[in-house]
């Protein structure tokens, strides 16, 4: 179906997309927010915006992708199932679409446990492959999941995640799969720091032709010390971190690590391009957009398209 | 809850529970799952493993637990029906539910109910 997001007009074109991750704002001062986004505009094609990311609280992903709307940014609106019921997460889903989000990722979130109040009731009262098929069902039927209706249904474009690197790694393509059917329109991966077992994982995606039905953004992660990236590979949930990549960065003077990980960035987006079925990178750069836009820049990925990005702006359908 | 129910659930529970750890949610999908049941997931999750599952294949939330769904995957490869259930979209809990003899809502029907507005796109 027909979506006004810029970013599905871009893919469904055939352009190679970049997207990044805007760092979460802890102010309540809008300025904030708009001067960290505001260095990345002309340099990505959407921003995704997280969702109390690893369990700790900040601004509502929701009103951060509408300030990103309000400066004629395009939002990419990063939605867990773990903060929120299905009447929450249907709230919130359709108050985007009015604000003038189109492009959604929906997923579990990383637990409660993982934050800064792990003392807290983790709801997970539907999961995500269960909000993607939600979220599928107030666009394409224009009905909640009661079954009542909607008075004008949401143009959403969809988004899922996928985790090449967790076990169980054959398991992993099925459930993308799943994905699929239950609605996503685009993936975006975790982290590729391991690209022999990323070209695995896409290996098992072709098998199953997953490539023509889904657009599969890989995560490249911009390590900006030595310290951050071993902090990665022991802390964070889910990531997978060669020893031999904080090694390179370990042997590197302080000085001159940031730089180090802006190559390291660009040698990870020049080896997944190879890759057959890949549609663009997701750019993560931790509370560092000045690294994304050079990461950016020094791997060819500028200038972005121009594609008018009005149509994306407020309105309907 | 009727007496035929509370006899039923006088042997479902207490079978169910020391074979699959089961949670009693009333809507079983053990045959799904590799008959390892999903609701020990710490996010309840019933199409999957999460992001966070560690390298060795142990739980992110508790690192002394394997993920369920780890478990799962391996135990659907030995079954000799249903293995293809896995990659079945599963429908929401109905936390109503909760507590009550899956095998009589099995029986009645109960537990294929779906909300109104769900339709598993990935059920064949």
């Amino acid at each position: 179906m027909a979506s006004p997001s810029r970013l599905a007009s871009l893919l469904r074109d055939g352009r190679f997309v970049v997207t990044a991750e805007l760092s979460s704002s802890n102010s309540a001062d809008p300025e904030a927010t708009w001067r960290r986004a505001d260095v990345l505009r002309g340099s990505v094609d959407a921003i995704n915006c997280t969702d109390n990311t690893g369990a700790h609280v900040h601004m509502s992903s929701l009103a951060t992708a509408h300030l990103l709307v309000e400066r004629g940014l395009e939002p990419i609106m990063q939605l867990t199932v773990r903060d929120r019921n299905r009447l929450a997460l249907q709230a919130d889903l359709l108050g985007a679409a009015a604000l003038g989000v189109r492009n959604l990722v929906l997923m579990s979130g990383d637990d409660v446990t993982a934050g800064d109040h792990p003392e807290a009731r983790r709801i997970y009262d539907i999961d995500s492959m269960q909000l993607l098929e939600v979220a599928a069902a107030m666009r394409d039927r224009g009905t909640y999941l009661s079954g009542r209706k909607l008075e004008q249904a949401p143009s959403f474009f969809i988004g899922a995640v996928e985790n090449p690197f967790a076990p169980p790694l054959e398991f992993r393509p099925l459930r993308l799969q799943k994905k699929v059917r239950a609605g996503a329109d685009f993936i975006q991966t975790q982290l590729v720091f391991d690209v022999p077992v990323f070209k695995r994982f896409m290996d098992l995606v072709g098998g199953l032709d997953l490539q023509r039905k889904v657009f599969i953004i890989p995560s490249i992660g911009i390590p900006r010390s030595a310290r951050g990236a071993r902090f990665m590979q022991q802390k964070v949930p889910g990531l997978h971190v060669p020893e031999s990549l904080v090694n390179r960065l370990e042997r590197t003077a302080p000085a001159r690590q940031a730089e180090e990980g802006i190559q390291i960035a660009i040698e990870l987006i020049t080896a997944v391009r190879e890759i057959p079925g890949i549609a663009g990178v997701h750019l993560i750069g931790i509370k560092w957009e000045e690294g994304v836009v050079q990461v950016a820049e020094r791997a060819g990925l500028l200038p972005r398209p121009t594609l008018s990005p009005v149509a994306t702006v407020g309105g309907r359908g | 809850m009727s007496v035929t129910e509370r006899l039923v659930l006088a042997v479902e529970k207490p079978l169910k529970e020391a074979i699959w750890g089961c949670r009693m949610c009333g809507q079983c999908i053990l045959h799904s799952t590799g008959l390892s049941c999903p609701m020990r997931c710490p996010k309840s999750l019933r199409n999957g493993p999460c992001g966070g599952v560690r390298a060795n294949g142990n739980c992110e939330v508790d690192p002394d637990m394997r993920c369920v769904w780890v478990e799962a995957w391996e135990g659907s490869r030995r079954l000799p029906l249903w293995r293809d259930h896995i990659e079945h979209v599963q429908k929401p809990v109905d936390w109503r539910m909760q507590g009550s003899s899956s095998w009589i809502n099995l029986l009645r029907g109960k537990d294929k109910m779906a909300p109104k507005g769900w339709e598993a796109n990935g059920q064949p």
